[in-house]
């Protein structure tokens, strides 16, 4: 090559200066847990659904969801929704509305009729559930969609357990749980009403099944010893709320008096103010910060006019209706302590809500199970101390909701799907856990949270129309672009910009990124501007 | 419920892509098929503010001329990082000749290329602050003064990093420098000195001037093309931190040229024909002293006894542009 004056060498490209020679560190991509995804009873995969829905994929999105949880419908009226308590975007300003979007795939799958998928082929297993309640219903729908041949044996008239008979139509319309129990049984399970079960081995003898799922719930209300009249008017929460759903209302009277402090003792307030009483009064031993119901409860009973008398237990209950108060005091341990101060007050009926046990009548007789407290012991397979026979819902221990109760139901499925193949289910590994600290939240656009509607006041009084509203779908969009999607990349090329060493190897919609280890300094740049801390910085081992 | 029109999208333009954007918005450096102007394999410190803020620019130049662009460089950082004889991390037509003369091989370039009738090939001259505010100095207010037909670009990393970290006129008061040490009754750079050159640009009266930093990239881009539409002298002046020089960690190169803005100390503003026309508005305002604690060359700041005195001339300093410019949103 002719060279100009004075030079020697031939042209190059800087390329041939691997400058990734320099690094003592380097960035990796990786995947965290999401906190909601973490928090969810259900196990949903609520940033992956979430991400759907962003860019208006409805159908996707709800596909995405039901992997996990066959009622988003129901979950989007009634769950206490954990995945809000733990967003990281409540840090920064307030959570995503997580159970509203849920909502709005539910109803919008309902309006549209999307279907499940039937499973491609039969495994000839046969599994009966007993109990069609939320953990009943979620562990016949994913035995079914992995093949098995499910029967549900359901004691009461209708399905869906304590999601009709324990929650009000006010939170939970029937239409949209009906909606989503035929939803599942469009899959080909078997539902049998007004069939109780009374020994379990001798129906899963004569029904030939290979296993079993027992979900009964808790449906026997707990009593307190109050000394009564013999004309007092005592009914029991649980009954109150069942009767809802009969031809007869329950006659409760202009006064009533609701003992508990629990989120049944507000449903049945509530319930007794929208069927006309002029007084319904919550007596509770506590205080509200110690209350167990859900605060957002407790305010829209108080908002309905609903009363609570905090402080005060029941000693007697007198004919003629009089109710005599002690009122209670907590020592420094929080533990109420009578006081010795009395007062009385009038009521038409006092309803009882302190809480519900379960009827394991079914299980005498089944060899090696145990039972503590009330509830029956599982392992960690769900299953009991009789092999083959799975519990879940409110009758193990748990907190009872449900979402937990669904959660059970497809946790169970698991397991008796891999027992009946003679296998042991192992849970995919989780992923570290996305914390706060980990995120740069300067690239999130500032978006306050969207509101759902709530009914007029004096429509909640008066009727059961449903208290709070849905978003639309402009706001339920808006709702989940809010999400950060902590700890898993959603490709905003942040690192692919900000790299001053081109170093980041963009490979395409869907398919992230690559570090090019030949260039990379190792400045960590990419990890400091990465939004969602989908990056990490490891020691290079040489 | 009132009607909200769903204008928002998880990350706006804060981030370099948002597949939620429209085609138009996205920016050129989330693109797959970008020029990188400025290659793999040069040999700036990790995490270089200047080589950052130099693809940026140059990659937004290309994009905006069809790649017809050609590029006159001053010594410094970018000339000597990029292209060690006889290597280059350039994928343009690039010329270094000296260290004070970026500005007027420019004007020449586009002289020559107005002779030859190759009007759609576009010119720019880039410098570091060095280059530019003091020994490039006349040559750029004479490009400036005749109005030639150039972009030119400083880089500011407000001091000579290249030579070893000496005052510039750029450099801020109170920084410490090889050459201001810390040490003494008024250690570091004093108050009072240096040059605001986007200011000297705008009295020119030239077409077009404009501050950004590496931490805003659409807004960089959205002013390399801006002034890529008008003829004439441009200018723009980039805010790049530099790791070795400032004493700061490698990848606090965006988060501190974020900070220099956020607290109003580098007002990011555009101005045409001598006239500010918009200004880039603090999103959350925070003291000066978060922008200074980070970097090694204001730790005299927060020995022992914090030098409150100085910490708060330097606050006015960002007050006065805060006021001056309008960064605040009334609300805020």
């Amino acid at each position: 090559m002719d060279k100009p004056f004075a030079i020697t060498l031939d042209p190059n490209s800087s390329l041939a200066n691997r400058t990734g020679s320099w690094r003592t560190k380097r960035p990796v991509y990786l995947d965290r847990l999401p906190p909601c995804n973490h928090a969810c009873p259900a196990g949903e995969n609520i940033q992956g659904w979430l991400y759907h829905a962003e860019s208006g994929e409805y159908e996707a999105a709800w596909r995405v969801l039901t992997r996990d949880n066959p009622l988003p419908a129901v979950m989007g009226r009634v769950c206490y929704h954990p995945c809000e308590g733990a967003c990281n975007r409540g840090k920064l300003d307030q959570a995503v509305g997580i159970n509203a979007v849920e909502r709005f795939l539910g109803d919008e799958a309902i309006r549209r009729g999307w279907l499940f998928e039937r499973p491609s082929q039969a495994s000839g297993k046969r599994v009966l559930v007993v109990g069609a309640g939320p953990s009943g219903l979620s562990a016949a729908y994913h035995l079914a969609r992995r093949g098995h041949e499910v029967s549900i044996f359901e004691a009461g008239p209708f399905a869906g357990g304590m999601m009709r008979f324990g929650i009000p139509k006010y939170r939970l319309p029937r239409d949209v749980l009906d909606a989503e129990v035929q939803r599942i049984l469009d899959l080909g399970v078997e539902l049998r009403l007004n069939c109780k079960v009374s020994n379990i081995l001798e129906t899963m003898g004569e029904g030939g099944f290979d296993a079993a799922f027992l979900a009964v719930g808790a449906h026997i209300a707990k009593r307190a010893f109050i000394p009564a009249g013999d004309s007092a008017r005592i009914l029991d929460a649980v009954a109150v709320l069942r009767s809802m759903e009969g031809e007869d209302q329950p006659m409760l009277g202009r006064r009533v008096v609701v003992y508990g402090g629990g989120n049944t003792a507000i449903d049945v307030a509530r319930t007794a103010k929208r069927l006309g009483a002029t007084e319904a009064i919550i007596v509770y031993r506590r205080t509200r910060d110690k209350m167990p119901a859900h605060d957002f409860e407790v305010e829209e009973a108080l908002q309905e006019g609903v009363m609570v008398k905090w402080l005060s237990t029941i000693k007697q209950a007198s004919n003629g209706g009089t109710l005599t108060i002690e009122k209670m005091a907590l020592d420094q341990h929080g533990q109420p302590v009578p006081t010795g101060e009395f007062e009385t007050l009038e009521a038409d009926s006092l309803v009882l809500a302190l809480g519900q046990d379960v009827d394991l009548s079914l299980l005498d007789g089944v060899p090696g199970l145990v039972i503590e407290k009330g509830v029956v012991k599982v392992n960690a397979q769900m299953m009991t101390g009789y092999a083959g026979i799975f519990a879940g819902g409110d009758m193990v221990p748990s907190e009872r909701t449900v979402t937990v109760a669904v959660g059970h139901g497809k946790k169970a499925a698991n397991n008796i799907d891999a027992w009946l193949r003679g296998e042991t289910y192992e849970a995919p590994p989780k992923h570290e856990l996305a914390t706060y600290e980990q995120l740069n939240p300067w690239y999130y656009a500032d978006a306050p949270k969207m509101v759902r509607p709530m009914l007029d006041l004096i429509r909640r009084q008066s009727s059961f129309d449903e208290v709070q509203g849905g978003l639309d779908e402009s706001t339920a969009l808006f709702e989940a672009r809010r999400c950060l999607s902590c700890g898993n990349c959603f490709e905003c090329d942040n690192c692919y910009g900000v790299c001053p060493d081109n170093a980041v190897i963009k490979l395409g919609p869907g398919r992230r990124f690559r570090f090019n280890l030949d260039y990379c300094k190792g400045c960590g740049i990419c990890v400091a501007e990465c939004p969602c801390g989908a990056i990490s910085m490891i020691a290079e081992t040489t | 419920m009132a009607f909200q029109p769903v204008k928002f999208y998880q990350t706006g333009t804060f981030t370099v892509g948002n597949r939620l954007l429209d085609e138009q918005q996205r920016s050129v450096q989330a693109q797959e098929e970008r020029s990188n102007s400025l290659n793999s394999g040069h040999r700036a410190c990790q995490g270089c503010g200047e080589a950052l803020g130099a693809r940026y620019a140059i990659d937004a130049a290309m994009h905006a001329t069809g790649n017809q662009l050609i590029a006159a460089n001053a010594t410094g950082c970018l000339e000597v990082f990029s292209t060690p004889y006889p290597e280059s991390s350039w994928q343009i037509p690039w010329i270094h000749s000296l260290f004070g003369n970026a500005a007027a091989v420019a004007s020449g370039i586009a002289a020559a290329l107005r002779v030859k009738g190759r009007g759609e090939v576009r010119v720019i001259a880039q410098g570091g602050d060095g280059g530019t505010t003091d020994i490039g100095f006349g040559c750029l207010s004479g490009m400036f003064e005749r109005n030639d037909d150039v972009l030119y670009i400083c880089y500011d990393n407000e001091a000579y990093m290249n030579t070893g970290v000496q005052r510039s006129s750029a450099t801020p008061p109170a920084a410490r420098t090889a050459t201001t040490m810390a040490v003494g009754a008024q250690p570091g750079n004093v108050f009072g000195q240096g040059k605001n050159v986007p200011a000297i640009a705008m009295a020119h009266d030239i077409p077009y001037v404009a501050t950004a930093t590496v931490a805003e990239l659409h807004d960089l881009e959205y002013k390399v093309k801006k002034a890529m539409g008008f003829h004439g002298a441009r200018y723009i002046h980039v805010f790049v931190p530099c790791p070795l020089g400032w004493g700061a960690a490698s990848q606090d190169t965006i988060k501190l040229a974020r900070l220099a803005k956020e607290t109003g100390l580098f007002p990011v503003f555009e101005a045409e024909h001598g006239e500010v026309t918009s200004v880039s508005k603090i999103r959350r305002p925070i003291p000066v002293e978060e922008y200074l604690r980070p970097q090694k060359r204001f730790a005299h700041l927060f020995g022992q006894e914090p030098a409150a005195e100085v910490i708060a001339r330097l606050q006015t300093i960002a007050d006065r542009n805060i006021k001056k410019f309008g960064l605040l949103d009334a609300a805020a």
